[in-house]
């Protein structure tokens, strides 16, 4: 058989496959109701390109966070630890550093030493102990808090003027976060996409027995997804440090980014379960979380009230999927 | 035969704790033969297998791989020396497309980029192969095919690895007519092009139809070997060890049978039409048909999971009208449903707990899980002793049993109520043959106790030897009945619905 006749493919067929395109639906949704609010409420002010970037700004580290979780979560895992490891984080930049532009490289090489330990440690403790990944990482969690909470409880260090370019630069015109961010994201897209790692992730969290029945080193794909996630929390760290100009003890509890970090990625439409999802549909749940943020505040609703209708959201944006797709989501 | 078998396996044995599951087991495959596998559950088929694939080490003996002795360290070793097997579940990858499943774990890439079009073109040519081209797309995702077509990228996945030996295990369970059909075809095909198929099966009708050779194996030995495909009977006896003729109970005899105790007029809905039937006290009623003829969409109405939107039920006399299984299961109805596993067990508790299930739903909220209305712990015990449930305690998970005993603790589970009723679908799906036995007496004993027994089943002998009366269903509706012993050709007729033409 030559290559000539058996080359005749034919073309991939445009199938429109309602779940992989939900989250941009709701991220238009979402838009929408921003415009419209703030059309309604005659605050045109903040429909301009300026806002825009600052409604994204204000996501950055939820988002860099997301980015790691996607990965634990698409190998059937999560991590808990990551809001944790954030306020470790910032604390140890920010105390290495000192104020000193010296100091900068050793301290983010520490961060991300630390935050690679953890990582190795969650995923050794969820594949060698065969521990709940939830349970695993929420003893992390607790570990790293209390250790942290031993030595600080209040702002600590200082960050010098040269390492706030992360969260305060521009480069080209944009605000270096948001460049920063968007980079990480394709970084992630290329990585599950285009190569074999990407594909394991997705074969060991679809099904783990026909991942190790077809030559897959399961464990290795879940250690590497959790590395990565607790990397991403270190890079989170990092540009909290440095939008904080100080380390903090507080943030990540504060920030709420172990669950804000998880529910991002189901609005997203990566399932809990494993085996489904991806990037993109993460920076949309991220978008649609500040923009619901936005909303709120351009309407005015009270703070307690908006964390109610926040959890509301979440709810309902799950129930979308599985009503849609008659799927098994989350 | 002179040509070294592409596959032998010599003297295996393999013990587990307190178990010999294989002692010295044998059998070679030529290229381009079918040999068929056949046995009981518990036989040691999925052990023998499992050696083959390198799952478990043997104790004893050796597996040649063209005449040369080998040793499969892991399932990856095994694929390697070309023998791939197609599980009864599949590993197949539901949210990913036919080409990354076939090329799960050993994608192309190019300069360290997965090379999609290059996969895709070698994905369709092993479809081809086999004449699946035109009907799968290497870019559908997996979970938008039907079975048949999984189970055909299963053998796409073990054709692109070529596989020299290929080891399907019942691959025939989960389809219908026409895909079995479809699937006896391709294994015709694969023999052509050489490949040495190890099929297991306990259906003696595919045995017949596909098989070079045949081995049977019993209690982890080899009972028989056929050089050439024998008669069925003969592969039943040496596969059971006794004949069939006690293989059903007896029918029931005219003064066995009592009163209706239920009855249909007219029922309908979305799925049924014109139903109308009775069931009488003390009968076996068999419903035939093929798949989507209306026979659990029947079943699902009579128990309130679907309800009837038209016509009268009357159960015991009086006018019934459930909306709810719970309305149906207070009234005196019992239901074992087809999936056992998915329907009608919590695998992960006790024995006990499993005949327990619906009598302590029904008993009091706040009472004694020891005890309720219906029945107690020693009389759950006592009920599952009656019915000889072979399980290690009682207090074992149910998921250590086979499929006849945890079809009986369902069985238990509704005796324990007093059903006038009792709705089995498929009761003998994934059971072997002696515990098929076990189900028929069963089902007898509980129609003699004074139940009216529905049994719903595709396995058309099975109908046609257990049920004293068989209505055959098609298109929502009953076409036609049956007595006692009706022929499988006349049943078939009456399914299809070729008897007109045929006329």
């Amino acid at each position: 058989m030559s290559d000539a006749t058996v080359g005749q493919v034919k073309p991939a067929p445009v199938r429109f496959r309602f779940d992989r395109w939900a989250p941009a639906l709701l991220l238009l949704a979402a838009v929408t109701i921003y415009v419209v609010a703030c059309l309604a409420t005659g605050q045109t002010q903040y429909l301009n390109w300026n806002n825009l970037l600052a409604v994204l700004g204000r996501s950055i580290a939820l988002g860099i966070t997301a980015i790691g979780q996607t990965f634990v979560i698409l190998v059937a895992s999560i991590d808990l630890s990551v809001a944790s490891l954030i306020s470790a984080v910032t604390v140890v930049a920010s105390v290495i550093m000192n104020g000193n532009p010296a100091m900068i490289v050793p301290a983010i090489g520490a961060a991300l030493v630390m935050g690679g330990l953890v990582g190795l440690i969650n995923g050794l403790i969820v594949t060698r102990l065969d521990v709940n990944p939830l349970i695993a990482t929420l003893g992390m969690s607790l570990v790293i808090q209390g250790c942290l909470s031993a030595f600080v409880s209040n702002f600590a260090g200082a960050v010098p003027p040269e390492f706030q370019f992360f969260a305060y630069g521009n480069l080209l015109g944009f605000p270096f976060a948001i460049l920063f961010f968007f980079a990480l994201a394709l970084l992630a897209f290329f990585a599950l996409r285009f190569t074999r790692f990407g594909s394991n992730v997705y074969a060991v969290g679809g099904n783990q027995d026909a991942a190790r029945f077809a030559g897959i080193s399961t464990e290795k794909v879940i250690i590497a997804a959790h590395v990565i996630c607790s990397l991403c929390a270190t890079v989170a760290g990092l540009y909290l440090a440095s939008r904080l100009r100080s380390g903090a003890p507080w943030i990540g509890a504060n920030g709420v980014y172990d669950l804000e970090s998880i529910a991002v990625v189901v609005i997203g439409g990566t399932v809990l379960a494993g085996g489904r999802g991806g990037i993109w549909g993460t920076v949309a749940g991220v978008m649609i979380f500040s923009l619901i943020d936005s909303i709120f505040n351009v309407l005015g609703v009270d703070a307690f009230v908006k964390q109610v209708l926040r959890g509301i959201i979440i709810v309902a944006a799950v129930a979308f999927y599985a009503v849609r797709t008659k799927r098994i989501v989350a | 035969m002179t040509e070294t078998p592409v596959i032998e396996m010599k003297g295996i044995g393999k013990r587990f704790p307190g178990v010999v599951a294989l002692h010295d087991v044998g059998f070679a495959c030529q290229r381009g033969e079918v040999h068929a596998l056949v046995g009981e559950n518990g036989a040691g088929k999925s052990t023998l297998i499992k050696i083959l694939s390198g799952v478990y080490q043997p104790d004893d003996g050796d597996v040649l791989v063209e005449g040369k002795p080998v040793r499969f360290r892991h399932p990856v070793d095994a694929l390697a020396a070309g023998i791939s097997v197609i599980y009864q579940e599949f590993s197949l990858l539901p949210e990913r497309t036919v080409t990354q499943n076939i090329f799960l774990g050993r994608e192309i890439t190019r300069n360290w980029m997965l090379d999609d079009a290059a996969m895709r073109v070698e994905t369709q040519r092993v479809l081809d192969m086999f004449g699946a081209g035109s009907r799968i797309d290497p870019d559908a995702l997996v979970s938008e095919l039907d079975v048949a077509s999984q189970q055909m990228v299963e053998i796409a996945k073990a054709l692109s690895l070529n596989a020299r030996v290929l080891v399907m295990d019942e691959p025939t369970a989960a389809l219908n007519e026409s895909e079995c059909r479809e699937l006896f075809e391709i294994v015709d095909k694969l023999r052509d092009h050489g490949t040495a198929v190890i099929y297991i099966t306990h259906r003696m009708r595919e045995v017949t139809r596909l098989a070079d050779r045949v081995t049977v194996l019993k209690d982890g030995e080899v009972a028989a070997r056929f050089a050439s495909v024998p008669e069925p009977s003969a592969i039943v006896h040496a596969m059971v060890g006794r004949d069939i003729a006690d293989f059903y109970a007896p029918f029931a005899t005219p003064d066995e049978i009592g009163a209706t105790v239920l009855s249909v007029q007219g029922g309908g809905n979305s799925a049924l039409r014109n139903i109308d039937f009775e069931l009488k006290a003390g009968e076996i009623l068999g419903f035939a048909g093929i798949q989507g003829a209306g026979r659990v969409a029947l079943a699902m109405a009579m128990f309130g999971a679907r309800p009837f939107d038209t016509g009268t039920m009357t159960l015991a006399g009086e006018t019934v009208h459930f909306t709810h299984p719970r309305q149906a299961i207070r009234a005196g109805i019992g239901l074992l449903p087809g999936d056992r596993k998915g329907e009608g067990l919590t695998l992960m508790q006790s024995v006990r707990d499993n005949g327990m299930l619906t009598p302590r739903a029904f008993g009091s909220l706040v009472g004694s899980h020891k005890k309720n209305g219906f029945i107690d712990l020693a009389g759950m015990d006592a009920l599952l002793d009656r019915m000889e449930v072979k399980a290690a305690s009682y207090e074992q998970d149910i998921k250590f049993l086979s499929g006849g005993n945890q079809q009986k603790a369902i069985v238990a589970r509704w005796l324990a109520l007093k059903p006038k009723v009792l709705i089995f679908i498929e009761p003998t799906r994934g059971i072997d043959v002696n515990a098929k036995a076990g189900i028929y007496h069963l089902m007898r004993d509980l129609a003699r106790a004074g139940a009216g027994i529905i049994m719903i089943s595709s396995d058309l002998p099975e109908v046609i030897g257990a049920a004293d009366r068989i209505l055959v269903m098609r298109e929502g509706t009953i076409v036609a009945a049956h007595t006692a012993g009706a022929s499988e050709t006349a049943i078939m007729l009456d399914a299809t619905g070729e008897q007109e033409v045929a006329a």
